[in-house]
């Protein structure tokens, strides 16, 4: 039997959210109210794990009275307070941050964004063939995951996952500063020399796959990475008794990524290395 | 926390810069040999935590002594006080006055701002850079304004050795004018000064020096010789009003000696602090607001009201945070008012922790300003001496001290959530509002923080009074109001007019050269006005009336010796060096803004069309969506150069 937390009643707010009466509890985010009321708002920085850190600004929403939008991923709803989620202004904005992130990275494996830019007719192009990009070669230093900061877009949910938020490791962090702002680790070492421990909760959270299994990474490069032919399938972890979810990502009979589910009530999604990269007995066949 | 410390050793100077600060360790958890002792206990986990704040603190430390931050001394302070060497590097790595690369002792900031491009930096700046090659020991780097735009150009000497007896502070009774000097301490009794040109090590002194205005020669001179060079003009020099009777904030510059506790009380000092004794913490918040003051740092925020809302948190400590971070181009008010009246600020801070129940005072300064460190360190300390600070202010059964923190070369810093995060010893990024400071500010606790000029205008209200202090100025906007007027001008330097003369009057003030092209108000987020509108009011409504700001007080005059867009394309490099990346609008579009700007540069009409679209655009979206005011204030002034001024037409 699965222990369903009730939590302490809450209170509920009422609100405009679109011309419509909302009423969600206490403490709901803009957010959660568009996603009970059925609207789309976009989201990148977001994460069901995390505590949003509104650094994408792409969940842009317009509330009356207020100078600049508000990031509806954080913006708690407050009683009375009318919000617009598709006035011209929150598309203006959501179109631009489009524009300006596909511009300066790759966002070829960032799930979703494609579509957006269409529905907000996006022009990445338009600032030019020599605009800044963050050109940076895959870092490849270990045999579990490859960290690819071109399509980083320095969400920080991978240093709140390594951070206090859950693994408590503190291996990354962001470096520098502005454009030039990187996720790295101590001294822009390689992982291999740094506090990782390789527990991959910084790829479970990953919005862009900018930090992906080796195993993706080199069937992706190699043109064989399809997910149209992958099953997924979840199981328990078999290697301690805590009885971790694992869901297996299967192609071809073979296992080529381990995530984990983020309802699970008790490990929300992450895994330590074992359940993460540890499935090579089970497909050693000799 | 079980956190993983790499190999690397500090050097004897780099842990003997960290124990300077902190004392020796404890036991090998911190960094020490290890014992026998070590065996049976754990140090670390909550307690060490706490001590995050001196991360920051212990960064400065090792810049100041060795001029870099190497990756043992890096890993030696994260031993010491329990930081995952991951974020550390992060703190490291946002300042720019820090480096985690190898460089000279010698540092020389080379200012390429605004005013100081105005006078010829871009020239200054290549003729320094061919003078001082990489065999010369010193190390050129191009920075943003270094607040001494009356003086524009201006450099700054920093050279990394030996703290003097205490950094900054002179010893009792020796102060010296010159922050060079002061730095010195003592001087010359230790071995060796003079002599360790370009190098670092034990023989050095850790010195400033300030080069205003600086030719290639003066500029080089002073680099290389920081320990001789010439002292800088007295602050009153960047008062061309000083010694006027009228004057109410900047009546003691030039008139008091900045060093003498005793010249500052025959003065009127600490009669408003006595005042606040006699009025009562709920008195001197109801005087506060009932003056109308409205903070001075930029966004006019109602002052009373944030000592009321501080005040009535349940939640304590409650904190005080002076914002001395006083970065906005063209701004240097707050440096002449610490360099030339450093006790009016501890008292006016005494006042306001006073007022809003807080027992702790921080003073975020500017890494850049040697010489207001060395001032207010000497003020503290003598204030503290003589028990006007300290557990029992004035034996009022008060207890209330000041801490100086330095800042480390950030812009962002000045936001007021950004401040706390450096505090605090994270990387200064602005955190998202609400929760506002008076609710969860500094260690989320209650916290006021306010603007050097908005605390030192305290003084007054308590003196003269609310109805006579609110008498000054117009009816919304009260009081004096401190003009940082600089560019093309006889008499640049900080002016005090009563908020309501106008942008005409002032500028003649100042004697506005001939062929004026353009005023910038507010600095590098505020917006340009023509020359034919100089009927402005100067107050805070009547410039947002005229669709501009009033910002932090600058008014820089421009003439047509710098082309406009240069000036344009600085601002928007400065805002691009500044960005601290968190949020996509900023991070990215101050880069576009740029790069929009460089290929527009020698364009006009039709031909920069697309481009004036595409800036209008991504400034649209910088300003409605960006965290912070860096972000939304990124495109005022180059909106306010092509709406108002016809740049590019």
């Amino acid at each position: 039997m699965t222990a369903i937390p009730l939590g302490v009643p809450r209170r509920l707010v009422e609100f405009t959210l679109d011309g419509q009466e909302a009423r969600v509890p206490e403490g709901s985010t803009i957010l959660d109210a568009c996603r009970a009321a059925g609207k789309d708002v976009p989201t990148l920085c977001e994460g069901d794990t995390l505590t949003p850190k509104n650094a994408c600004r792409v969940c842009v929403v317009d509330v009356e009275g207020a100078r600049t939008l508000a990031p509806a991923c954080s913006r708690k709803a407050e009683p009375g307070m009318v919000v617009r989620t598709d006035t011209e202004r929150a598309r203006h904005s959501r179109k631009v941050v489009l524009e300006l992130l596909a511009s300066s990275v790759d966002l070829s494996t960032t799930p979703s964004v494609a579509q957006w830019i269409k529905e907000y007719e996006a022009k990445p192009d338009r600032f030019g063939p020599n605009a800044a990009r963050v050109d940076e070669e895959p870092r490849v230093d270990n045999d579990l995951y490859v960290r690819d900061y071109g399509k980083c877009i320095l969400c920080y949910k991978c240093v709140d996952a390594c951070g206090d938020q859950w693994q408590n490791s503190f291996a990354i962090s962001v470096s520098g500063r502005g454009f030039d702002a990187r996720i790295s680790v101590e001294h822009d070492g390689p992982l291999t020399d740094s506090a990782c421990v390789y527990c991959g909760n910084c790829i479970e959270v990953c919005p862009t796959g900018a930090l992906s299994f080796k195993s993706e990474f080199d069937m992706r490069a190699a043109g064989t990475w399809d997910e149209e032919r992958q099953t997924e399938t979840t199981t328990v972890c078999a290697y301690c008794g805590v009885g971790c979810n694992l869901t297996l990502h299967v192609q071809d009979n073979e296992i080529v990524k381990v995530t984990s589910p983020h309802d699970n009530p008790v490990t929300h999604g992450n895994l330590c290395i074992k359940g993460r990269f540890g499935y090579q007995h089970v497909q050693n066949r000799d | 926390m079980d956190l993983r410390f790499g190999d690397s050793k500090p050097t004897d100077e780099e842990r003997a810069a960290v124990d300077a600060l902190l004392g020796p360790p404890e036991s090998s958890w911190e960094g020490a040999d290890r014992s026998d002792a070590d065996l049976r206990w754990a140090r670390g986990g909550r307690e060490a935590r706490d001590r995050r704040d001196q991360l920051l603190p212990a960064l400065h430390a090792l810049n100041d002594r060795v001029g870099w931050i190497s990756e043992g001394a890096l890993d030696y302070v994260c031993r010491r006080l329990t930081v995952p060497p991951a974020e550390a590097y992060g703190v490291a790595t946002f300042y720019a006055m820090f480096s985690v690369r190898p460089r000279p002792a010698t540092v020389l900031h080379v200012c390429a701002d605004l005013a100081c491009t105005a006078a010829g930096a871009p020239a200054l700046c290549a003729d320094i850079e061919s003078r001082l090659g990489p065999e010369s020991g010193v190390h050129v780097e191009r920075s943003p304004c270094l607040g001494l735009c009356e003086r524009a150009p201006a450099t700054l000497t920093v050279r990394a050795g030996v703290a003097s007896a205490r950094l900054g502070a002179p010893p009792l009774g020796e102060f010296e004018d010159e922050a060079v000097q002061a730095d010195r301490g003592s001087g010359g009794a230790a071995p060796g000064v003079g002599n360790g040109e370009g190098r670092r090590g034990r023989n050095t002194l850790h010195t400033t020096a300030v080069c205003a205005p600086a030719t290639p020669a003066t500029a080089v001179a002073a680099a290389t010789t920081p320990e001789s060079a010439p002292a800088e003009p007295t602050p009153e020099a960047a008062v061309p009003q000083a010694g006027t009777p009228t004057l109410t904030l900047l009546h003691r510059i030039g008139t008091v000696d900045p060093a003498s506790l005793d010249d500052y009380r025959a003065h009127g000092g600490y009669t408003a602090l006595r005042r606040a004794f006699a009025l009562g913490p709920a008195g001197v918040i109801r005087e506060v607001t009932d003056s109308g003051l409205l903070g001075r740092g930029g966004a006019a925020f109602p002052t009373g009201r944030k000592w009321q809302a501080t005040a009535a948190q349940p939640d304590h400590p409650h904190y005080l945070v002076c914002n001395a971070d006083e970065s906005e181009p063209g701004t240097f008010k707050d440096r002449v008012l610490m360099e030339g009246d450093p006790y009016a600020l501890v008292e006016a801070m005494t006042i306001a922790g006073y007022a809003t129940g807080a027992h702790k005072g921080y003073l975020y300064l500017r890494g850049e300003y040697p010489r207001a460190l060395a001032r207010l360190t000497h003020a503290i300390t003598q204030a503290r001496t003589r028990g006007l600070l300290g557990d029992d202010v004035l034996g009022q059964g008060y207890a209330f001290d000041i801490e100086i923190r330095r800042g480390a070369g950030a812009y962002i810093c000045g936001e007021e959530t950004a401040l706390f995060n450096s505090i605090e010893g994270y990387r200064g990024e602005p955190r998202s509002k609400p929760p506002f400071p008076v609710e969860k500010g500094l260690f989320g606790k209650p916290t006021v923080e306010n603007n050097v000029e908005t605390l030192v205008n305290v003084l007054p209200i308590l003196t003269l009074g609310a109805p006579a202090y609110a008498a000054i100025g117009t009816g919304t906007s009260t009081g004096p109001k401190l003009f940082c007027v600089s560019g093309s001008v006889a008499r640049p330097g900080v002016y005090e007019l009563p908020f309501g003369a106008t942008l005409g009057e002032l500028l003649t003030l100042a004697g506005v050269r001939e062929g004026l092209r353009a005023v910038l108000l507010g600095g590098a987020a505020g917006g340009f006005v023509r020359p034919d509108e100089l009927d402005i009011p100067l107050t805070f409504e009547g410039t947002r009336e005229a669709g501009t700001t009033l910002g932090s007080g600058v008014v820089m005059a421009f003439d047509d010796t710098v082309p406009l867009p240069r000036l344009l394309l600085r601002i928007a490099e400065f805002f691009r060096d500044e960005s601290c990346g968190q949020c996509v609008p900023c991070r990215v579009g101050t880069v576009r803004q740029e790069e929009a700007l460089h290929r527009i540069v020698d364009r006009t009409g039709a031909d920069a069309a697309v481009d004036i679209t595409l800036l209008r655009e991504v400034g649209r979206a910088m300003r409605d969506a960006s965290i912070c005011g860096l972000g939304q204030t990124a495109w005022n002034a180059v909106e306010s150069a092509i709406d108002r001024l016809g740049a590019y037409e």
